[in-house]
């Protein structure tokens, strides 16, 4: 593993010097994060209190970016909008990469009937649409935080199992693994301390770059009206209510969607970097 | 290639029967009795158990099952509640618009991705290279309904080119391409950044290749090397990625008619979901899985086309 990220890193840097745009990705990314965590101490104002006279009030000195239809700051939304975001999308993955991960890993390293079994159900959830099956659960547990990360997980973790899946196979095939079950070492010890390093990179890769599609997703859900409940800010909610208002304040809408744009570009660079660097075959894929 | 076709056909049914198997268990495990969900707790058990009678759910789950996969075969997939007419009929009316719309995203984005991602591959890291480059990923980047409102707000509010609304019903062709437009631009963005990225780099890795050198050593006119000799070839992976790209068009599309207010299959199951018609959802769920295995299919098809070595077993 040692000598794997030894190597990785100086990669990583060529990488992204040979690519300078995936600098421009990474200090993006780091300050959006920074936005999202220090929210409270930068928001001028509370992001759900309402104040009527101030209604739809264009971007000013006071109201940086505006206010809604409630009178409510656009710029603190945004902020703690990006806090909503930026959970789902890493939460989400993280659950999906684990379980998927697993199934995939499992599925490759013992072959045969339980590949076929863990495989098939695999297909089976990659015969709906994204949207579709994020939607249906969404629906069948409720619309809330929990739900929506439950939700955008579950669309992932079929993804996960097949990226997993195939290096595994190939992984399983090599002397290390033969020389570790020779010593005894149960399944268990081999999958996660010899196969899952040699993994973990390509699985990596994709999990950058699938944040960005979580954020999307979740941005979707709650322009639908299935993401986490008003009042709490979501930039797909924001754009949602600001769409409303599309005569009169097109803004609103705007800098939710700016917003989101900016912050999946930002993972897009990101991820288009490292997977440059860790696998220069996989370029431009997907 | 029939045998080619046949097997596929036939590896494609274990699928469709899993599919169905867990539609069939999904709509069974949504929270609650259906038919409370549906009328509401203040029901009358009269009026429930009359639910329950036409939902076919006083039945043995089994029995249900059976009735379900039948129903499937027939074309028979129940009634819906909202519109009290066949769920098939219903689908049927408002799949040609989002046929429509996912159809002509996907040729637009070969038709713009395909030539653009050439075009990058033969001028690389050159500066239209990074422009095309830089260009994709920011339209891989955009969310689609952002786009779409994007779109309206500059040719409908701004130039009054477009309808704001897209009913898709507009009266003639060329209403009904007006209508069409917008909606279509905004579900190829992706797809113009998808193709033109797997294009690009399936070029240059072809480029790369033996023949190619032969070619040019044997002194064929570059232009028909680009077209004739890698095009071809690299067009298998582009063909392989704008498949797999289908289910998120198809995904898209519910956002996308839900902000220009167009009938579609997106509509339809927003709203399903939104007044719990439950046979109306089931009956979408099965389209939804069916488009995407149909998708794969011909996806699959189209490889074994483009490369001949598929095609043996």
């Amino acid at each position: 593993m040692n000598a794997e990220a030894s190597s990785v890193r100086p990669a990583l840097i060529r990488s992204f010097n040979q690519n300078k745009l995936s600098w421009v990705g990474l200090g993006l990314f780091i300050v959006i994060v920074m936005m999202a965590v220090f929210a409270p101490l930068i928001a001028p104002f509370d992001p759900i209190d309402q104040s009527i006279v101030n209604r739809l009030k264009p971007p000013s000195a006071e109201y940086l970016l505006g206010t809604d239809a409630f009178g409510r700051d656009v710029f603190s939304r945004i902020l703690y909008g990006g806090r909503i975001s930026l959970l789902i999308g890493v939460v989400s993955v993280l659950i999906g990469m684990v379980l998927g991960g697993s199934i995939g890993i499992v599925a490759g390293y013992y072959g045969g009937r339980i590949d076929l079994v863990l495989m098939r159900a695999m297909d089976v959830m990659l015969s709906f649409p994204t949207l579709i099956m994020g939607l249906l659960v969404v629906a069948m547990l409720g619309p809330s935080l929990q739900n929506v990360i439950i939700a955008i997980a579950a669309t992932l973790v079929p993804k996960f199992a097949r990226i997993a899946r195939a290096p595994t196979i190939a992984v399983k095939e090599r002397a290390f693994v033969e020389a570790c079950r020779a010593l005894g070492f149960s399944d268990l010890r081999i999958m996660t301390l010899h196969i899952l390093p040699n993994i973990l990179a390509e699985i990596l890769v994709l999990a950058s770059l699938w944040t960005a599609n979580a954020i999307q997703i979740e941005a979707g859900f709650s322009f639908i009206g299935l993401g986490v409940r008003p009042p709490t800010p979501t930039w797909g909610g924001m754009i949602r209510e600001g769409f409303e208002q599309i005569f009169q304040a097109p803004w609103l809408a705007i800098v939710p969607g700016l917003a989101i744009l900016l912050t999946v570009f930002a993972l897009n660079l990101l991820g288009d970097g490292i997977r440059d660097a860790i696998d220069p075959k996989l370029k431009d894929v997907g | 290639m029939i045998w080619y076709i046949a097997r596929r056909l036939l590896l494609a049914i274990p699928t469709i029967w899993a599919v169905m198997t867990v539609i069939f268990i999904v709509m069974r495990t949504l929270p609650g009795d259906p038919a409370y969900a549906i009328l509401g707790d203040s029901a009358t058990a009269e009026a429930v158990a009359a639910l329950r009678e036409q939902l076919g759910l006083n039945r043995p789950v089994m029995e249900q099952y059976w009735s379900f996969l039948a129903g499937v075969v027939q074309g028979d997939l129940g009634t819906s509640l909202v519109f009290k007419a066949p769920v098939l009929g219903e689908m049927w009316r408002v799949l040609p618009f989002t046929l429509e719309l996912t159809l002509s995203a996907i040729v637009i984005g070969a038709v713009v991705g395909i030539p653009l991602g050439v075009v990058s591959a033969l001028h690389r890291n050159k500066l239209i290279d990074y422009v095309t480059r830089t260009l994709s990923l920011l339209g891989l980047s955009f969310p689609v309904f952002f786009a779409a409102i994007v779109l309206i707000l500059i040719f409908s509010i701004e130039l009054r080119w477009f309808p704001v609304i897209s009913s898709g019903n507009a009266p003639g062709i060329s209403g009904r391409l007006q209508h069409l437009a917008l909606p279509a631009i905004a579900a190829s963005l992706g797809l113009i950044a998808v193709t033109t990225r797997a294009t690009r780099s399936a070029m240059l890795e072809v480029l790369g290749e033996d023949y190619i050198r032969t070619a040019k050593a044997k002194g064929a006119p570059r232009r028909l090397i680009v077209y004739r000799h890698a095009l071809k070839n690299a067009l298998i992976p582009v063909v392989t990625v704008i498949g797999l790209y289908f289910g998120l068009v198809i995904g898209n599309s519910v956002l996308i008619e839900i902000v220009f207010n167009r009938p579609g299959l997106g509509k339809l199951i927003v709203g399903s979901l939104d007044t719990r018609d439950y046979p109306m959802v089931q009956g979408l769920l099965i389209v939804y899985a069916s488009l995407i295995i149909v998708t794969n299919l011909v996806t699959d098809l189209t490889y074994g086309f483009l490369d001949p070595r598929v095609k043996r077993p």
